[in-house]
């Protein structure tokens, strides 16, 4: 079984994020960049896969900047087999390359390098769309487990267990499929120093977006980007028809 | 609860923008040691860093080791941590990969020692001092001895201390009583009993190799008859697996000011049998190795402290709402203003961060001149850089941890009362921070080293290899206006430090003692102007950047502030410092010890 997994570079999820100025997006120069934490359960999973042979190869993707390179190090060090960057110099976060180009741009990955199983995170931390997984789905008519908190794969078979909002589901698909990550699925593991310099060498291709026959004009607009309002503090009331009437006339929520 | 966040953005800013630290893979062995090798290290040693030994900075020092009958318990979470950190190949970072190291440079290590040490300072001793025990047995050892300990201590299983202290000495080694017999084969009988030696007994390693100070029977008096000698926990079978236990135990351990997650012991040595490492008598030199590596090792322990109190001072100073600014209401949604609007807070935060980069700036260049004096082909240069190393080495060391403590105050007293409340965690890194001014030499010893050994070392030959680089780029600079102010303010300092060089050299030679009076404060003279150069450099790299238009404006802007903050308001005390020393010894000697 072949895997491939996306994985995109987005700002690490410990820094304080700064609007820019021009209310066009985030400020992105001289801060910390990193896996998105849900593609780096991806690759955990894959390579845990192929540790239990029951994988033959991981191939990381990454569709991004030249430095977008040092991610799929990354998912390298952690066991990936090899790289892909499609590199584009459009933004990835916000008013740049979309989710529909992203899961486009998959496709053509996926026709190409025949995978029989997509292993990606349900959502980035930049922007939150959490519609790649999806629309992969969509585009190759294969099946989709999403929001996976566990996995089990037999053969062409796969149990995927869901976490939705009532508990667990858990669904039975056959391969080809696409999986989304939860954040339960596993705890991914530190790299170690040998295979930080292992995937130095291991093969990483640079390929052009032209290349594949996608194209990252955005379909939205970006208005414009500005912080959530500040939190107000809290207040106690005294009784419940203080409560009722504050949640009347001043939050205005009943 | 503190935090702490690797600093990756100005470790990289140092790292690629000021020192161009990717010249290294021009050294052979280090061929593959590219600006995105180190970017990843950077990264991947950070989260270890953050995600383990973070986590159990506080508690360790809140539970401290835990001692039962010559058994020395970690507090709780010590030893998956150490797990995790050896199996993920830390400990041989830059070990020599003949024994299976990953022969990074030592400048990588230097940078994982600082990350290390803002997270956990306690943790990082066990692995710390195998380094050491690593460098002497690398440098000293034979063949036979390199094959035996050096995979096993590059892996972790085993780890390393140094046992040189005794209850009658610490700086004055000369004089150790601890004695070796030699038996019929070729190895000793150790008697003796050292104190305080840290992580002398501990639960994270299935064996501990003690590298031990001790005098033969046919021994000179004084330093020149100390012989070093490796001596194992448990003697190893020729297969590398632990066998018997030899006849070393631990007597007990301290209870004490700080690092509380390190244990520090009491170490009886009762005919235990062990080997000679060098030569007979030769012990001091193969102990400078294990301390010249140890001593930039010691500095780093400072800079982590400065990094990760300054962290918590800063985030503390946004968030803590207290009084009106002097100047208007600067947050008028809230009841009051965040402290760090108020000029005295600054002062701290500032100072703090001044410190913090230009001591990473000074100690990252010491650990990019350790490599060039180890690899580089031309023997010249190699000298050049070893010079350097011998002369910054001191320097980094007292420097550094005194500023460690300075700063965790400083940043503590930025919490007010909360800073002396164990919960905010700040009080610990007072705590921690102390030891570094004390160990592997005591500031004051460094200091001696400076003016002593360093300063008359071929006629000045060391000193020429900072005075000479810096007055090139002061003549390189100052018709730069951009640089002009930062420049002519270093330039003065320069100029004042070869004023005291001079007088040291002059007065010490007929009275040693003048140069003993005036060490310290001379120490501190040459670390400030050594930090303006290093700030010249920084605003020199972040000026290349603005014009360049590339990265993130207010990233450099605050270089260029922070140094006209280090000019104006921290390089003055430079001055004071010169004029301390040229008032020379009269007033320390004069006073007779009875009439204290
Ligand atoms: C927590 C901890 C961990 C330690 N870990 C180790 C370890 O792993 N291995 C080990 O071997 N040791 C270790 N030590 C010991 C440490 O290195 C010594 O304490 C230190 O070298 C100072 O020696 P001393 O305590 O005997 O002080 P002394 O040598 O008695 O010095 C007392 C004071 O006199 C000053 N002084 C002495 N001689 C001179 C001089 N010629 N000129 C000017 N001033 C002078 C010193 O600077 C100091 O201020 C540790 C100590 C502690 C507290």
């Amino acid at each position: 079984m072949k895997i491939l997994v996306p994985v995109k570079r987005v700002v690490d999820y410990n820094v304080k994020v700064r609007v820019k100025s021009d209310q066009t997006g985030v400020e992105l120069a001289n801060v910390k960049m990193s896996v998105n934490p849900f593609d780096e359960i991806a690759v955990e999973e894959a390579v845990r896969l192929k540790e239990a042979g029951k994988a033959d190869e991981v191939i990381a993707v990454s569709i991004g900047p030249e430095k977008a390179q040092e991610q799929l190090r990354t998912a390298m060090a952690i066991g990936a087999d090899r790289g892909i960057l499609v590199k584009t110099d459009d933004p990835i976060d916000l008013g740049g390359v979309e989710p529909l180009a992203v899961a486009k741009t998959l496709k053509a990955l996926v026709d190409k390098e025949s995978p029989d199983l997509v292993i990606m995170g349900k959502q980035s931390i930049d922007d939150d769309s959490n519609q790649t997984g999806q629309m992969l789905s969509a585009l190759l008519g294969w099946s989709q487990g999403t929001f996976a908190s566990e996995l089990e794969i037999d053969g062409d078979s796969i149990k995927v267990t869901r976490e939705v909002d009532g508990g667990l589901e858990t669904l039975e698909l056959k391969a080809p499929a696409i999986i989304t990550t939860d954040l339960r699925l596993n705890e991914p593991r530190y790299a170690k120093l040998p295979d930080i310099m292992k995937a130095k060498k291991k093969q990483l291709d640079i390929i052009e977006p032209s290349e594949l026959g996608v194209d990252y004009s955005p379909r939205l607009e970006i208005v414009k980007v500005s912080e959530p309002a500040k939190r107000e503090g809290g207040e106690k009331v005294e009784n419940v028809d203080e409560l009722i009437d504050k949640l009347k006339n001043e939050a205005k929520v009943i | 609860m503190p935090v702490y966040n690797p600093p990756s953005e100005n470790i990289k800013f140092i790292l690629h923008d000021v020192l161009n630290a990717s010249q290294l893979s021009e050294l052979p062995g280090y061929e593959e040691v590219s600006e995105d090798l180190m970017d990843q290290i950077l990264e991947e040693g950070g989260k270890i860093c953050s995600e383990v030994l973070f986590p159990i900075n506080l508690s360790g020092d809140q539970e401290g080791c835990h001692y039962e009958n010559g058994v020395v318990r970690t507090p709780e979470g010590f030893k998956e941590a150490y797990d995790t950190f050896a199996e993920g190949g830390w400990c041989g970072l830059s070990g020599d990969p003949e024994y299976g190291g990953m022969g990074m440079p030592v400048l990588m290590n230097t940078v994982m020692q600082e990350m290390i040490c803002s997270a956990n300072m306690s943790f990082g001793m066990y692995p710390g001092l195998s380094q050491g025990a690593y460098e002497a047995l690398h440098h000293f050892g034979t063949d036979e001895q390199k094959e035996l300990y050096l995979p096993k201590l590059i892996e972790g299983t085993w780890s390393g201390t140094m046992n040189l202290t005794e209850p009658h000495c610490g700086t004055d080694l000369g004089l150790i009583k601890t004695k070796a017999i030699p038996n019929d084969d070729d190895s000793f009988q150790i008697t003796g009993t050292k104190i305080f030696i840290s992580a002398g007994e501990h639960d994270l390693t299935e064996n501990i190799v003690h590298l031990v100070l001790a005098k033969l029977p046919d021994a000179p008096d004084g330093v020149k008859g100390i012989s070093l000698f490796v001596v194992p926990k448990f003697l190893p079978n020729d297969d590398g697996s632990v066998g018997e236990r030899n006849g070393v135990r631990c007597g007990s351990i301290e209870h004490k000011m700080g690092i509380h997650a390190n244990s520090t012991c009491v170490m009886n040595f009762d005919d235990a049998k062990g080997w000679l490492v060098g030569e007979p008598h030769k012990g001091l030199k193969a102990m400078f190795v294990m301390m010249n590596a140890a001593r930039l090792g010691v500095g780093m322990q400072g800079l982590g402290i400065c990094e990760v109190a300054y962290q918590n001072g800063l985030d503390y100073a946004k968030d803590r709402l207290q009084m009106r600014s002097l100047t208007g209401v600067k947050a008028p949604d809230k009841p009051a203003d965040p402290i760090i609007v108020h000029p005295d807070v600054r002062r701290m935060l500032l100072k703090a961060k001044a410190v913090t980069e230009g001591g990473r700036a000074l100690s990252y260049w010491t650990g990019l001149k350790l490599d060039i004096s180890q690899r580089h082909p031309d023997e010249t240069i190699r000298q050049e850089a070893d010079d350097l190393v011998a002369l910054l080495t001191p320097i980094v060391k007292a420097y550094l941890t005194d500023m460690g403590t300075e700063i965790a105050n400083e940043c503590l007293q930025c919490y007010g009362g909360h800073g002396y409340i164990a919960e905010w965690g700040m009080e610990q890194y007072v705590r921690d921070a102390r030891i570094a001014q004390i160990y592997e030499g005591t500031n004051g010893i460094q200091a001696l080293d400076l003016v002593g050994r360093k300063m008359g070392q071929g006629y000045g030959r060391l000193l020429r290899r900072f005075f000479h680089p810096a007055q090139q780029f002061i003549e390189d600079h100052q018709a730069d206006e951009n640089m002009q102010e930062f420049v002519f303010a270093f330039a003065k300092g320069l100029a004042k430090l070869q004023q005291s060089t001079a007088m040291i050299a002059q007065k010490g030679l007929k009275n040693p003692d003048e140069a003993g009076a005036a060490s310290s404060d001379y120490l501190r003279q040459f670390a400030l102007v050594a930090l303006a150069y290093m700030w010249c450099l920084m605003v020199k790299a972040a000026q290349a950047k603005l014009e360049s238009g590339e990265g993130d404006k207010e990233f450099y802007e605050s270089k260029i502030k922070t140094a006209r903050f280090f000019m104006q308001r921290m390089l003055p005390e430079a001055d004071g410092r010169f004029k301390m020393v040229l008032a020379g010894a009269g007033s320390l000697m004069d006073l007779d010890a009875d009439a204290f």
